[in-house]
């Protein structure tokens, strides 16, 4: 049996109906018709009423989930492109994240956003929205890159007490395959250790996990044994993880799918720097995409969005410094 | 207390006269306690800003008087709507204690003035961004609705500024869709802070759009408590029997600034004269004394219980003490094992 990581969406969705009935989706599309990516297909009919198709009205599908969370529902949005979650910005970074510290009510709400660029996607079908969000006190931002991860990591989004943004990145949902789903897994919160190595650390996540791997692959080649840190979680962080890989190798690198004005990099090298100074043989590096829109054409597309091929010669300069 | 008298009145009868009588005494404590707000402001003693109801407490009253607590009805004020959340159950002293800034007010001063609610007795507690807390009053009633409860109303209040914004329209559309309980009510009081209605819309009513969303729609002088009563009445039972959204315009003139930092100088007194230009207590008062409701020593009766009430509630909250910084937890987060806490590095 293989498992896609967007099947393990759809599996986590079906278990979280299944287990909870407080638990409901609300989204464009999500009903019989599945999604405009199939991650709720059947469950409209397997849980009648509790998978509805929501107008193209992305404020008012948070509003109204923060209010149903008031009355002990844990509803899940599912933003047809994470782009389209701009028009709920209000909502989500005034309303569902204030909640809690103004009220002590909290907001159990997970807003699901396929995120991140594939071919053709274009400017507005490509987005990476999780620095965005992360900027917002009472928000909790997830990050999956794997399989394993997607179906653990949005089952525990859906428990957790306050508003979690799920990026689930649209470049896995068919690349990525697992044997079978996790029991158990990392709690959410901690980075992995996606590969050993002692030479550079990469702090990277989603898609970008996966070209981080190809590129340490091709320099093991070359001689050089590349840490990986997958940060599974952007907000909370996990410094730790971070600092401790860095105190092995010395030179670190983070990638990111994400606009290179501030954002996940930036935070990870200003803790790096501010903590882990001394652990630093040389300047902590940073990769991108460009600072321009996403294209549409997929030539221009490879060549906006970091690949192994530029994360390899990032990791090359590091290493000869 | 003469709060609690006015909750005794109106659940002891429901015959109309005795419901005026309880809407014009809430009333009559939003505008004593907003004016005495106002002193406090200019005396420099309020946290952040004072934005008053004056004008609009007859429409105000109106919706909340309609909704049912017992019932788990759900409230959402805006800015203007103090005689509102007093009808639907607000203490006084908890509206004190926000204005001031005591840390036992129901925002434990970490959000102020309007901004104040409590969200499991009912009422949204607001934010500024206008029309986003119609879609989490109609969240509650999808609420409710999965959790297997019928015979539910979510009031929820606008001004015509409001109705200008993506999130009104989103929600009302949402709400017409899902065919939920809910009353809009529209105080139209004619300014958005300095913008009068003809640079905000250009249909010749605002109730001209229920029949867009399809809501059942009412256009009523909101300066008629008789008028505001009747209608509300009407329209929240319309939604509690099944007959989907209510949109009530309510045509009025904001007797005051945006807020007491604005003087108003935009608003001519000739706009006052004009229909629906008129003060809704002043016209309430007339009412109760020219048809034999109440009396003159009645009313002066209850004029001394309020100023009494309002003094009492703001001089305790004056009293209260403040946040302190050094006890503040800081954490923005239910989760505690994943709050980040307050990184400085």
């Amino acid at each position: 049996m293989s498992i896609t990581y967007l099947e393990a969406i759809q599996a986590a969705q079906d278990k979280a109906l299944e287990d909870n009935e407080s638990v409901y989706i609300y989204g464009q599309d999500v009903g019989s018709f599945g999604g405009a990516f199939k991650a709720t297909k059947n469950l409209a009919k397997k849980y009648p009423g509790r998978v509805i198709d929501a107008p193209i009205s992305e404020d008012a599908m948070v509003g109204s989930a923060i209010g149903a969370s008031a009355e002990g529902m844990r509803p899940v949005l599912e933003m047809q492109f994470a782009d389209f979650s701009t028009v709920a910005i209000n909502q989500i970074g005034n309303q569902a994240a204030t909640q809690f510290w103004r009220t002590g009510v909290p907001c159990p709400i997970t807003v699901r956003l396929p995120s991140g660029g594939t071919e053709g996607g274009g400017p507005f079908h490509s987005q990476s929205m999780e620095a965005i969000y992360a900027q917002y006190p009472g928000l909790i931002i997830l990050t999956p890159g794997t399989v394993e991860d997607a179906y653990s990591m949005l089952l525990e989004a859906i428990e957790i007490d306050d508003p979690v943004i799920f990026c689930e990145h649209k470049y896995l949902y068919y690349h990525l395959k697992a044997d079978r789903l996790p029991h158990k897994n990392l709690p959410v919160g901690k980075a992995r250790i996606a590969r050993a190595g002692k030479h550079a650390t990469v702090v990277t996540y989603s898609a970008m996990l996966h070209e981080a791997l190809l590129a340490a692959d091709g320099l093991k080649e070359e001689g050089w044994d590349i840490e990986i840190v997958d940060l599974r979680s952007i907000k909370p962080i996990d410094t730790d993880t971070i600092l401790a890989s860095v105190a092995r190798t010395g030179r670190l690198l983070c990638v990111s799918e994400a606009f290179p004005w501030g954002g996940v990099n930036a935070e990870v090298i200003s803790r790096v720097t501010s903590e882990g100074f001394h652990l630093l043989d040389a300047p902590p590096q940073r990769l991108n995409a460009k600072d321009t829109p996403i294209p549409f054409h997929p030539d221009l597309w490879k060549t906006h969005r970091p690949t192994s091929q530029a994360i390899a010669s990032s990791l090359r300069n590091l290493l000869r410094y | 207390m003469a709060e609690a008298e006015i909750k005794v009145a109106k659940k002891e009868s429901s015959d109309p006269a005795s419901q005026y009588r309880a809407a014009f005494r809430y009333m009559l404590l939003a505008r004593t306690f907003e004016e005495r707000t106002a002193s406090l402001y200019r005396a420099g003693k309020i946290v952040g800003g004072v934005f008053m109801g004056k004008g609009q407490e007859a429409f105000s009253v109106g919706l909340a008087l309609a909704l049912d607590k017992e019932r788990e009805d759900i409230y959402g004020p805006l800015i203007r709507d103090q005689a509102g959340r007093l009808a639907f159950g607000e203490q006084l002293i908890d509206a004190a204690r926000t204005y001031l800034g005591s840390v036992k007010g129901p925002m434990r001063a970490r959000d102020g003035n309007v901004h104040r609610g409590n969200i499991h007795d009912g009422m949204i507690p607001m934010i500024s961004h206008l029309g986003s807390h119609i879609s989490v009053v109609s969240g509650r009633l999808i609420g409710k609705r999965f959790n297997n409860k019928s015979n539910f109303v979510g009031g929820v209040c606008i001004g015509d500024g409001g109705t200008s914004t993506g999130a009104f329209h989103e929600a009302l559309n949402q709400a017409a869709v899902e065919k939920l309980p809910l009353v809009v009510a529209v105080a139209d009081n004619q300014f958005a802070y300095s913008t009068s209605t003809e640079r905000q819309f250009a249909c010749k009513d605002l109730v001209d759009r229920a029949i867009g969303y399809g809501f059942e729609g009412y256009s009523i002088d909101g300066t008629n408590l008789d008028v505001c009563l009747e209608t509300f009445d009407k329209a929240v039972n319309r939604a509690r029997e099944g007959h989907g959204p209510q949109l009530v315009i309510g045509h009025l003139l904001r007797l005051c600034g945006h807020g007491e930092h604005d003087d108003a100088s935009y608003i001519s007194d000739e706009r006052k004269k004009q229909a629906f230009g008129g003060d809704c207590l002043q016209i309430a008062q007339q009412h109760l004394l020219d048809s034999g409701i109440s009396n003159k020593i009645e009313i002066s009766q209850w004029t001394s219980d309020i100023v009494k009430q309002v003094e009492d509630a703001t001089s305790a909250a004056q009293r209260e003490p403040g946040p302190d910084p050094f006890q503040e937890t800081w954490q923005a987060l239910s989760t505690s094992h994943l709050s980040e806490g307050n990184a400085t590095t």
